[in-house]
């Protein structure tokens, strides 16, 4: 934003142009081109047969359909929990807390694999809650739920660790105003807090799909690769693609890498919008001791 | 709405922001908590409004036990420091705010937020959000919000610290004027002396948790209390001296103390105030003068202040005159002058029992 004409001077020197290729080039080779790949290879036989492939393979349609649920169910208690745990971090101070914030970090620390096994080992047939779900006829590890489960736990932080540095920002005052104001516990929620962190939390919803749509590890551990019943879409993929049947695995893999661009649109707005506010509350910060002349002359 | 504080006790942790503070706050009264940060002012405010709760002590309204009552209940306007508007609502919505959480019909709504802007000022602003307004603008919003819910009691916390100093002296002599119209009992919490005096019908000064000293602006200023009070209250030349004999002495000057008659000289810390010093480029006849020299003198506007060394050692003494007074005596660096006590005051140390 700052840059002035003498810095696009400077990258045209020979190490500037050097640096630029190497970049273009990993990006490009990286990035671009598995990505345009993944459509060209989607779209090889035409439209029509990309469609087929999607629409008319009831397998697939299903774990269109799959992803398309877990994945929303996974981020709505991600957005309970990481906002409830967010406001318990950014407005209190207990003993553990600390302790608190570093395990909300474990799900981005710990492999997908192990998350899943470790479902697997708590709620599997000879798991520890195993024979108490048996009893109760719940089925969790190879159905629906263990898949929730999964995304769930891979996705847990992204939402609070949105929030807590956001809130925290912010600051409890105007929350207190509210209170002071009459408002109750909910009011101050809805009135106050959440307009005031909307768009961190709409980035966190952002990123916690987008890591719920393409999650495989854990949920492949836990899905028992059951065609029609517990495959998700990039499940799908990986089997349509063992299955020799690449044009309809790309078909498949192309829909998921139109989401992820879809998701980088809305992240790249919302970071627009967050950039705004916080430049916003900083010009609040500054003109709190302002020189304003209108303050002086007004009414007297 | 009449308040009092009764042997309230805050601890943060092992910090002990308040030790048994009493306080009454007759209705209708204008009051400031003067003292330094950390000296327990805001704590006590807050737990005024119920926004922190005391460790132990009472709070009452009108005679009333309202310590347990939630802040949401305490109808209490509450100004902070830095505002805390809410920055996504217009202003018209803040000061509508506690209106709406109370479900008031819309046009009473309206006609009582139009009513508030008049009086603070802020017609026709109502649309603009809270970062689009200066911060004079912005404390009065915050007024405004705050006696939108026809509070009971009014509080303030610094209210003029973050405005720069022509805003604050104009906004400080409206809200005296406010408060003389709507006549509203008012706590308000600054760490600046002038402000307390000259807004403020009575000033509790306070310290460590406790209070040092309360009464009308003129007595605090003129009889302090304690030395802490003499001290923050500023400007003031500290020496050790003695008494003895109804008498103190301070560089050997003694100033009448008839508080302490006894026989037995004790040391004592004298205070002098730069205003309440004369001084003269003779020494006039008696023992009351001291012996000093000028090392330099600084004009900030009507007065001039002129700093000596005492002859016989010692700290920099400090004395102001009128300016007009100071271009008259015409004094240069290394003048001999004589300096004469109009008024000191003298603290005694707590008396040390030997058991």
């Amino acid at each position: 934003m700052t840059s002035k004409p003498r810095d696009a001077a400077t990258a045209t020197s020979p190490l500037g142009l050097l640096l630029i290729t190497g970049a273009v080039a990993t990006v490009g080779l990286l990035i671009v081109a598995p990505l345009a790949s993944v459509f060209v290879d989607a779209f090889s036989n035409g439209p029509q047969a990309w469609w087929e492939a999607l629409a008319h393979d009831p397998d697939t349609r299903h774990a269109i359909w799959l992803s398309l649920t877990v994945a929303p169910i996974a981020v709505l208690i991600n957005t309970i929990f990481g906002v409830a745990a967010a406001w318990l971090v950014a407005r209190f101070r207990f003993p553990g807390r600390s302790l608190l914030v570093s395990l909300f970090d474990v799900p981005f620390s710990v492999s997908p694999v192990v998350a899943g096994l470790a479902l697997v080992l708590i709620f599997g047939r000879q798991g520890l809650l195993g024979p108490t779900l048996a009893s109760l006829a719940v089925k969790v590890i190879f159905a629906w739920p263990g898949l929730v489960l999964a995304t769930t736990f891979v996705t847990l932080p992204l939402v609070a660790r949105e929030l807590i540095p956001v809130m925290e920002a912010i600051g409890p005052e105007e929350e207190l105003a509210a209170v002071s104001l009459g408002a109750s516990g909910w009011q101050v929620f809805w009135r106050v807090t959440l307009p005031n962190i909307r768009w961190a939390l709409l980035h966190g919803i952002v990123l916690a799909n987008a890591r719920a749509m393409g999650e495989f590890g854990a949920v492949y551990v836990v899905s028992g690769h059951i065609a029609g019943a517990t495959d998700t879409m990039p499940l799908r993929v990986e089997k349509l693609f063992q299955e020799y049947r690449t044009p309809a695995s790309m078909a498949v893999a192309s829909v998921l890498a139109a989401l992820a661009l879809l998701t980088l649109v809305a992240k790249v707005f919302i970071e627009r919008q967050l950039e705004a506010e916080s430049q916003e509350l900083e010009a609040a910060r500054a003109t709190s001791a302002d020189t304003d002349p209108t303050t002086g002359g007004d009414g007297s | 709405m009449s308040i009092r504080v009764d042997g309230v006790t805050k601890s943060f942790g092992t910090f002990k922001a308040l030790d048994h503070v009493s306080l009454d706050v007759p209705q209708g009264t204008l009051l400031a908590l003067l003292g330094p940060s950390g000296s327990g002012k805001t704590t006590l405010l807050r737990i005024i409004a119920g926004l922190e709760w005391p460790d132990s002590g009472r709070i009452e309204e009108d005679g009333t036990d309202i310590t347990d009552r939630h802040a949401r209940q305490r109808e209490v306007g509450f100004v902070f420091q830095h505002y805390a508007l809410f920055r996504h609502m217009s202003v018209f919505e803040n000061v509508a705010f506690g209106m709406r959480v109370r479900k008031a019909p819309k046009t009473e709504v309206r006609a009582r937020v139009e009513e508030l802007l008049r009086l603070v000022r802020l017609e026709g602003l109502g649309s603009r959000k809270p970062a689009q307004l200066s911060g004079g603008q912005r404390q009065r919003v915050a007024l405004a919000r705050a006696l939108a819910i026809r509070p009971r009691i009014l509080l303030l916390d610094e209210p003029f610290g973050a405005l720069d100093a022509k805003v604050r002296v104009e906004l400080r002599q409206w809200l005296r004027r406010l408060h003389d119209e709507i006549g509203m009992t008012t706590v308000f919490v600054t760490h600046d002396q002038e402000e307390a005096f000259e807004l403020a019908d009575e000033v509790v000064v306070m310290n460590h948790g406790r209070v040092e000293q309360r009464g009308k602006p003129d007595e605090v200023f003129d009889k302090p209390a304690t030395p802490f009070v003499m001290d923050f209250l500023g400007n003031v030349n500290v020496y050790h001296g003695r008494v003895e004999k109804g008498r103190a002495f301070w560089h050997g000057v003694p100033i009448d103390y008839p508080d302490y008659p006894h026989a037995q000289a004790r040391p004592a810390r004298v205070y002098l105030r730069p205003h309440e010093l004369d001084i003269t480029r003779t020494a006039p006849a008696g023992e009351g003068s001291l012996a000093a020299t000028v090392i330099r003198q600084t004009r900030t506007g009507p007065i001039t202040r002129i700093t000596c060394q005492p002859g016989e050692g010692g700290g920099e003494l400090h004395v102001d005159l009128p300016s007009a007074a100071a271009r008259e005596l015409d004094l240069r660096s290394g003048d001999a002058v004589s300096i004469i006590p109009r008024h000191v005051r003298v603290f005694l140390p707590a008396p040390e029992y030997v058991i």
